[in-house]
């Protein structure tokens, strides 16, 4: 089992925890129901989607040049991502963007039963 | 191989975030969509250099994430101050 083989399966592993990462981050933007929730979402893969695949990136990098770059890139991505989602949350916030609370984000109303009459609030 | 999996995988991520920046009610869900956008790309643009085998990819990658990011803070600036002329200080007058 030389290096390249078993460089190919942990790459294969980064590459699909990554890609599976990115892909729930997405599809959270898409599907929360608030703004604020979906910063959450957006976070989620800007870090650790981006993370994982470029982990697996610079397993598969030939030189120590290109692995030095992913490595460049994975710092900044790391810096800037967080810096971005919060300006966008405070910008919203400044903004007057209020957050949905309170019943609003139960989608199921739930049927009253006895010991919860009015249902789950 | 992987790469295509992988960029694959990235481009449904990027699909469903552009329909969050089409449906986005408020002006700051399409900007965190585009950010978001920017950042697939960035991954976008790693894995076709691999899979082109042009190393150089990384760099314009490496660029557009520097970019993404100082594009996303001048939006939220300009929504921000009605105006991206204005220096700090003066703007201190408006809220």
């Amino acid at each position: 089992m030389s290096w390249d083989v078993i460089s190919d399966y942990i790459a294969w592993g980064f590459f699909i925890i990554g890609a599976l990462f990115v892909i729930v981050g997405a599809l959270g933007i898409l599907r929360f129901p608030d703004f604020y929730t979906r910063i959450h979402a957006s976070g989620l893969t800007d870090t650790l989607g981006a993370e994982f695949i470029l982990i697996g990136m610079a397993i598969q990098a030939p030189s120590w040049l290109i692995a030095a770059k992913i490595l460049m890139m994975m710092i900044f991505l790391l810096l800037t991502s967080p810096v971005a989602t919060h300006a966008v949350a405070h910008a919203a916030w400044v903004g007057g963007l209020n957050p949905l609370t309170g019943k609003d984000l139960t989608y199921d109303e739930v049927t009253p039963t006895e010991e919860e009459p009015e249902g789950r609030v | 191989m992987m790469f295509v999996v992988a960029s694959i995988a990235v481009l449904v991520s990027m699909a469903l975030v552009l329909a969050r920046a089409i449906l986005g009610p408020t002006l700051y869900d399409r900007v965190l969509a585009g950010n978001s956008f920017g950042t697939k790309t960035v991954l976008l643009l790693g894995l076709m250099g691999y899979v082109t085998g042009r190393p150089d990819f990384l760099d314009i990658a490496l660029l557009y994430a520097l970019i993404n990011f100082t594009g996303t803070i001048a939006i939220l600036k300009f929504f921000r101050y009605r105006t991206m002329a204005g220096s700090m200080d003066d703007m201190r007058g408006q809220s």
